[in-house]
């Protein structure tokens, strides 16, 4: 309560705040001076929802170094192992039908665009390349936020709600170290491994569509794709899965774990607004770190 | 002066605003039960969260033996947390854990102990609060007042030093309430910690309760020992205390101690000269009995006596009512001595016949092991002038008091 006390204190969160300055505009009345008294307010605005948004992406780095020095600690290994089988584990499936289903979209697509620049033997290269550089490890990502981020959101916020959290500090237990620690820890294991599984099974949907189906050469599919790809493709897909694995998990808990903070909703309510920004928020930020980790391995 | 082990001095905490606390001065001292009491709202649960560090006063210091906590260091104030437990109002068991796994989590995280021996001590306060049945069970799977059994059970095995107890009787019946609060008294004699709570089950928690601290108005409206805030005459404290007590004890249907008063002012306003009046004080070593049969056993054989005390007396015109843990004050208008000490008799006979076959099935589900106790009920049979207050006959009672009735539970095993 204390910090939501401190955070209606913040410019930001104060609505009303550049109307009581403006005096009339309190009671619904336009300054007399027209416009040029309109600007004060929107610079108000501006600035204050700079200082949220940089307020909030600081609290977010402080909770991932505490969350992530965490990890090392004793105990971790048990939490971690089950979080690396819901997180990893149980997304298996669907990260397989998804990376499938990609990958016979992409023999189809590339199939029929390569056959008109008659490069139809380059259908290898094309699927693996798109794939472990960029679809893999994006839509994986994205998959893994739906299903294990939503439910990481979802859950903490729940234990915000119901004291449990306060439970948990009430018994010495750090809930940073118990609840975030072991889900960020699992998410950068799970999301690499998962992303390798996403490409191997998307490469076969090309080979299923392009070989199979439209009948291109197996051994020239699988020749192109071998011939292609290099460790830096590998390892550029495996960094970005590291750094989306980073960017969902500590996305996701930091909104479930401060939803009692939340300005547009209470109890219920609130966990069912933090489980939307959580994925919403990963899904953005995964698309924006994916273009600056490119840039940077580029 | 002693320290206190915890001390506010002039905290005051708002929400949006709102002043919850206002300038709280208290004390609360080592190896005391100390009871908190006032209206909803008041900022009970508030205070419990500022000794415990989920709160931070927005003005005002809180001290731990005599240091400020904002001077700690952040290692210190760890040390002092862990040897606090926080009993939630709303219990705050851990809703995908099973009641074994949330009683057993804090040695869990925080201990090296073996599992064995985790599972072994989370085993005995399962047992302790008779929640064997419900050991693998999911905490939305138990009643309300199981549920705060498991909470109690899950402060408490860690043995900590200082135990904040928010509301631990709410939701329970008359006798699980009382089997509470006996098992929070016998913990606390067994393992010496210092208990702070917040109930509104007056006369019950008065009567374990060393000192007691009414908020009132965002501030304190009392602090000291209970029989204080009796003779305080602040006309709103003193309603509200009233309002609390009710006019009967919910756990033996006697009198509460306020309808007591009523009745025995009422008895003296309508005598005659020359009327003679005789009081019995019946009593029960609820902590011997707690020992030996454990702790629903101990409450039944109180509740049975103070049912029958009531049922017997009232008959006669008598009137009685709980007066401590387990004393029970009756008075008998239009009664000599001679002719009060028939009536004791006879109701002793009573007694033995119709408890003893109760107690002694509460008794052989409690002792599996082949083994025999004795419960002693005493009473002291004493005249009374009208002059006497009602503490004087309590004095006057103790002083007199002798067994009366002997129950033996023979199980077939030692006698203990």
């Amino acid at each position: 309560m204390k910090e939501q006390d401190e955070k209606k204190r913040l410019p930001g969160n104060e609505n009303e705040a550049p109307y009581e300055k403006g005096g009339p505009a309190r009671a619904g009345v336009l300054p007399s001076r027209g416009l040029s008294n309109l600007w004060p307010v929107f610079f108000a605005f501006i600035g204050g929802w700079a200082i949220r948004v940089i307020g909030n992406f600081g609290a977010i780095a402080v909770f991932f170094f505490l969350a992530f020095i965490n990890i090392f600690r004793s105990k971790q290994i048990r939490e971690i192992t089950s979080q690396v089988y819901y997180i990893g584990a149980k997304s298996s499936l669907i990260v397989i039908l998804v990376g499938l289903f990609t990958g016979m979209v992409l023999g189809l697509q590339l199939f029929y665009t390569l056959v008109k620049f008659g490069s139809v033997g380059a259908l290898g290269s094309a699927i693996s390349l798109s794939l472990v550089r960029e679809l893999g490890p994006v839509l994986t990502a994205i998959m893994i936020a739906a299903r294990a981020g939503s439910a990481m959101a979802a859950e903490i916020g729940i234990l915000r709600n119901s004291e449990q959290i306060d439970a948990l500090y009430t018994m010495g237990i750090d809930p940073v170290r118990y609840l975030v620690s072991p889900r960020i820890a699992a998410s950068i294991i799970s999301f690499p491994l998962l992303t390798a599984f996403f490409d191997l099974v998307g490469i076969i949907g090309g080979y299923l569509t392009g070989v199979v189906l439209l009948g291109t050469n197996a051994g020239t599919y699988f020749y192109r794709v071998q011939s292609s790809l290099g460790m830096v493709d590998i390892r550029g897909g495996f960094i970005k899965s590291l750094v989306f694995g980073a960017i969902v998990s500590c996305i996701c808990c930091f909104q479930g774990y401060f939803c009692h903070m939340r300005d547009d909703g209470f109890g219920a309510r609130s966990v069912g607004m933090a489980t939307v920004s959580a994925v919403v928020i990963s899904c953005v930020l995964i698309l924006v770190s994916d273009y600056v980790v490119t840039s940077f391995l580029m | 002066m002693e320290t206190p082990l915890i001390e506010f001095r002039n905290v005051t905490k708002r929400f949006n605003g709102k002043t919850v606390l206002d300038n709280i001065n208290l004390s609360i001292y080592e190896n005391q039960v100390t009871t908190i009491i006032g209206k909803s709202g008041t900022g009970k649960s508030v205070l419990l969260k500022h000794i415990m560090g989920l709160l931070k006063p927005d003005e005002g210091t809180i001290l731990f033996q005599g240091k400020p906590v904002n001077k700690m260091k952040k290692a210190e104030w760890e040390a002092h947390r862990r040897k606090v437990a926080y009993l939630f109002q709303n219990n705050a068991l851990l809703d995908s854990m099973t009641v074994l796994d949330n009683v057993a989590f804090p040695l869990r995280q925080t201990t090296n102990l073996s599992k064995a021996e985790i599972e072994k001590r989370a085993m005995k306060r399962i047992d302790d609060l008779e929640l064997a049945e419900a050991v693998g069970k999911f905490p939305s799977e138990l009643s309300g007042g199981m549920q705060k059994r498991v909470a109690l059970a899950r402060a408490l095995v860690t043995d900590p030093q200082i135990v904040l107890f928010d509301e631990p009787t709410t939701g329970q019946d008359p006798i699980r309430k009382n089997m509470i609060l006996s098992m929070i008294i016998h913990y606390r004699k067994k393992y010496g910690f210092t208990a702070v709570m917040i109930s509104h089950d007056i006369p019950d928690v008065f009567f374990i309760s060393d000192r007691v601290i009414i908020l009132w108005e965002g501030g304190v409206g009392f602090e000291g020992p209970y029989e204080e805030a009796l003779k305080q005459n602040v006309p709103m404290i003193d309603e509200f205390l009233r309002s609390l007590d009710g006019f009967q004890d919910q756990l033996t249907g006697l009198l509460s101690r306020e309808a007591f008063k009523m009745h025995y002012s009422a008895m003296l306003g309508a005598a005659v000269t020359e009327t003679k009046y005789s009081a019995a004080l019946f009593g029960v070593r609820l902590n011997i009995l707690y020992e030996a049969l454990g702790a629903q056993a101990a409450v039944a054989v109180l509740k049975a006596l103070g049912e029958y005390a009531n049922r017997y007396f009232n008959s006669i015109g008598g009137f009685s009512a709980r007066h401590s843990r387990d004393e029970i004050l009756t008075i008998f208008p239009h009664k000599n001595l001679e002719e009060a000490r028939k009536l004791v008799e006879s109701f002793s006979h009573e007694l033995e016949n119709g408890v003893v076959d109760h107690i002694k099935n509460i008794a052989r589900k409690n002792s599996a092991a082949a083994t025999c106790f004795d419960i002693y009920i005493r009473a002291g049979v004493i005249e009374i002038s009208p002059e006497d207050s009602i503490e004087e006959i309590i004095q006057k009672g103790r002083a007199k008091q002798e067994i009366i009735s002997t129950h033996r539970c023979d199980l077939g095993g030692e006698v203990q």
